[in-house]
Formats: C-alpha cells, sequence, structure tokens
C-alpha cells in the first residue's frame, strides 16, 4: 500500500483517531494519578497515623479517575469498530 | 569514556535497526505481488483472532490446538450445550460437539464465529428464519460453577459459626480468610458510608463483593472464560445497582437534583441537566470500570504471551529469545491481575455504598455533604487494612 491510498482510506484514520484517543486518555488518567499519589504521600508524610483514611480516599478517586479514562478508551475502541 | 563507547553502540544498533526496517519493506513489497501467499502467511498466527477468542463468549471450552498424526490441527475442547429457539422451527438442544468447530451443519444450523446461524439445505443463511440462542456458553456455565463453589463456601462457614465456632472459640479454616474480609467489608465500607443503616445494606454489599471477587479470580485461570469482562455481566450488576441507589434515595437527594440550593438562577438549568445526567453516568460508570478492567488486563496477558509468536514467525530464534522477557513480563501481569481481581471488586461494592450513601444522606450532614469519608470518624474505630 503506498502512502496515498492509506491516507484516503477511512479504516486509517479511524484507527489512528481511535489510538490516539486512547493515548490521550492515558496520559490524561497518568497525570490524574500522578496527582493522587504525590498528594497522598505527601499526606501520608505530614500526618502518618491518617494512613488508613487517606488510603482508602486514595483509592476511591483513582477509580472515579480510571473510570473517566476507561471511558475514553472505549470510545476511542468503538471508534476502530464502528 | 565510557559515553563515548555506548554512543558508539548507538550508533550501530540505530544501523542494525534501520538496516532490517529496511530489508523488511522491501520484503513485504516483494510478497505483494503473490497475494495469495500473503494470505496464506497470516493464517501461521493471527494475534486479534487468538486475543478476541479468548476474551469472547463461546459455545465451548477451547484450551489448545494439537497437530495430529494426519498433518492437520486438531482443538482440544469441552463441548457445551447449545439450546435455540426458534419460531418457524421449534426448540431444539444439543451439544456444541455436533457442529465439529465450526465445519459441519447441524439440524439446519451453523457455528459461523462463534454466533449461531439458521441455513437451509443447500448451506445459505436462511434469513426467514429467526432464532433466539438461550445456549449454556462457557460464560454461563463458569458463572454457575464459581456460584456453586461460593454458595457452598459460604454455606458451610455459615454452619460452623451455627456451631459456635468462631463466636465461642477461634475460628478455623476458611473461616479466618472470609471472616477477615466480611468485618473489612463492613467496617470500611459499609459504616463510613452508610452510617447507622449499614446493616440493612451490609447482605448485598457483601454478596456483590464476593460474586464479583470469585468471578474474578476463576476468569484468571488459564483456559477459562473472561466472565467479568463480559458486558453483559457488567450490566446486570450495574443495573442491580442503580436500583438499589434509587430506592434508597430520599427527597433531599431529589431536591438537590432539581433544584439546587444556593445556586443562581441562570445557572440552574446547566446544573439540573448535569446532575440529572449524573444519576444515570454513576452506575454507568460501575459497569464500564469493571468490564474495561477485567478485559485490559486479559488483552495484556495474551498480548504478551502472542509476543513469542509473532516474533517467532520472523524467526525461531528470535522467539525463543523472547520467550524469557514475554514469560516474566506475564507473571508480573499475572500477579498484578490478582491484585486487580481484589481491587476492582473492592471499588465495586465501595461505590455503589458511596452512592447508596449520597442518596440516603438526610439534610442532617450537610457539612459532610461533599465527602462521604468525612462522616468516617463519627462511626468508624481505626481499622488496619
Amino acid at each position: 500500500m503506498d502512502l496515498l491510498t492509506v491516507l484516503l482510506s477511512e479504516v486509517a484514520w479511524a484507527n489512528a483517531g481511535g489510538a490516539i484517543g486512547a493515548g490521550l486518555s492515558a496520559i490524561g488518567a497518568g497525570i490524574g494519578i500522578g496527582q493522587i499519589g504525590k498528594g497522598a504521600v505527601e499526606a501520608i508524610a505530614r500526618q502518618p497515623e491518617a494512613i488508613n483514611d487517606i488510603r482508602a480516599n486514595m483509592i476511591l478517586t483513582a477509580a472515579l479517575i480510571e473510570g473517566a479514562a476507561l471511558f475514553g478508551i472505549i470510545v476511542g475502541f468503538l471508534a476502530m469498530v464502528l | 569514556m565510557i559515553f563515548r563507547h555506548l554512543k558508539g553502540l548507538l550508533a550501530v544498533a540505530f544501523t542494525m535497526t534501520g538496516l532490517f526496517f529496511f530489508n523488511t519493506t522491501f520484503s513485504q513489497e516483494g510478497n505483494e505481488k503473490h497475494g495469495e501467499e500473503k494470505e496464506q502467511k497470516k493464517e501461521g498466527f493471527n494475534a486479534s483472532e487468538v486475543i478476541f477468542d479468548h476474551v469472547l463468549d463461546a459455545h465451548e471450552f477451547h484450551f489448545f490446538d494439537y497437530k495430529g498424526s494426519d498433518g492437520t490441527s486438531h482443538p482440544v475442547t469441552i463441548p457445551l450445550p447449545v439450546i435455540l429457539f426458534s419460531p418457524q422451527r421449534g426448540s431444539s438442544v444439543f451439544m456444541s460437539s455436533r457442529f465439529n468447530h465450526g465445519h459441519d451443519i447441524y439440524k439446519g444450523y451453523r457455528l459461523d464465529h462463534g454466533k449461531i446461524q439458521p441455513v437451509t439445505a443447500d448451506g445459505k443463511p436462511d434469513a426467514g428464519v429467526k432464532v433466539y440462542d438461550l445456549s449454556l456458553t462457557r460464560n454461563v456455565v463458569q458463572m454457575l460453577l464459581a456460584l456453586a463453589l461460593f454458595v457452598w463456601i459460604m454455606i458451610r462457614i455459615a454452619a460452623k459459626y451455627r456451631g459456635g465456632v468462631g463466636r465461642t472459640a477461634a475460628p478455623t479454616g476458611l473461616q479466618n480468610a472470609i471472616e477477615t474480609v466480611v468485618t473489612f467489608i463492613r467496617d470500611d465500607v459499609a459504616k463510613p458510608n452508610l452510617g447507622q443503616k449499614h446493616e440493612r445494606y451490609l447482605p448485598y454489599l457483601l454478596t456483590v463483593f464476593f460474586f464479583i471477587l470469585i468471578n474474578n479470580i476463576f476468569g484468571l485461570i488459564p483456559g477459562s472464560a473472561n466472565v467479568t469482562g463480559n458486558i453483559a455481566f457488567t450490566i446486570v450488576l450495574g443495573v442491580i445497582s442503580f436500583i438499589v441507589i434509587l430506592a434508597s434515595s430520599n427527597s433531599h437527594f431529589w431536591g438537590h437534583i432539581f433544584n439546587p440550593p444556593g445556586v443562581p438562577g441562570f445557572v440552574k438549568p446547566i446544573l439540573i441537566l448535569v446532575e440529572f445526567l449524573g444519576v444515570f453516568i454513576k452506575p454507568f460508570a460501575l459497569i464500564i470500570r469493571l468490564f474495561a478492567n477485567m478485559v485490559a488486563g486479559h488483552i495484556i496477558i495474551i498480548c504478551l504471551i502472542s509476543l513469542i509468536f509473532i516474533f517467532g514467525q520472523i524467526n525461531p530464534g528470535v522467539g525463543w529469545a523472547t520467550s524469557p522477557f514475554a514469560i516474566a513480563f506475564t507473571v508480573f501481569i499475572y500477579f498484578i491481575e490478582i491484585l486487580v481481581a481484589f481491587l476492582q471488586a473492592y471499588i465495586f461494592t465501595n461505590l455503589t455504598a458511596v452512592f447508596i450513601g449520597l442518596a440516603m444522606e438526610g439534610s442532617h450532614s450537610k457539612e459532610n455533604h461533599h465527602d462521604p469519608h468525612l462522616t468516617t470518624a463519627k462511626y468508624d474505630n481505626p481499622v488496619i487494612i
């Protein structure tokens, strides 16, 4: 396949869009979970006795962020399949 | 000095890579002229087919293929019952082995890429016949097996408690494992989120937790089905959670959605829309989270294993060289998946509890409205996870 046919085919664009979208949502989740990790570690360093509460909230927030990222990945996947 | 050596090495590596890719482009162009040959070459190992064969539902448990003495490959499978109902043809029940892995037509039905199709006598798809497929697929069978094991364990343990072991004497055997988890769900999930009403919701939360957990763990057994990574399975769990959330909501909750207090009038329409959609998005997020996490885990493991065969097709030596790394990574991811199996069960249960807590929160705890976890201190003694 030469470059022109690749660029003109809709499948290639859909695949590229899906892949880029999945990558962007992974970046978003990475930044978000990184922020949580930073905040949690700092909080634990300041107040080691609150580690259980901090850990529970950390997992909860990470799950919420992960949910948003997975939405992005699913939409990217649908862009490729549909 | 070391740096200079490294630079030289990198230059050599880049040149080699460049040469390698240059050669493959040429060989690919050469192959394109013989289209048929290329198609046949692809049949050697098709990664996406293997991945989807593993992740999706099927009418049989497929373990591996072996090459017989006559040179053809035979799949090793456990066939499962097929139950079909058709308004035109009536119902028919038979084992999926009758299809001979999609090669044969049986009773006017054909297995086409995991889907059962009605066909006419000469093997063409029959559009006039409608078929409802009620088969016990491998997801269903595995879920029932997991459920049977789960119920058996729980009934045995409950009988022990009734007999006094664990109440008057120290718990024995599996009781130790289950009791820790039950108290964890009660003290760290139910009590902080649901307060005094937690006893009413505890049976539901524990059932959901253990049901997801045992299905996650069953899904990790090699050769088994990917039950929790099936969207239908997670939709059912999510809808049940949705019903429980709605059933426990009070007027305060709906008041905050349709008439958010302390908001300027012109923002209200937007906020009402957002809040109203939020009611549906919460369980939808639960569904997608569990589904995507389990599917992603399974796909990562099978991709890593597939790498060996993809490289092995280039050159068997490369395949052998890749396998230790691929297997090491697979084992690593596998252990992470065991953690994820527990984590996703916990997250599903915890978020359900949080949403129920939000839905039934009264106006008395207004100061804690935005963070249900802040109410922890009121009910909970510190518990070590």
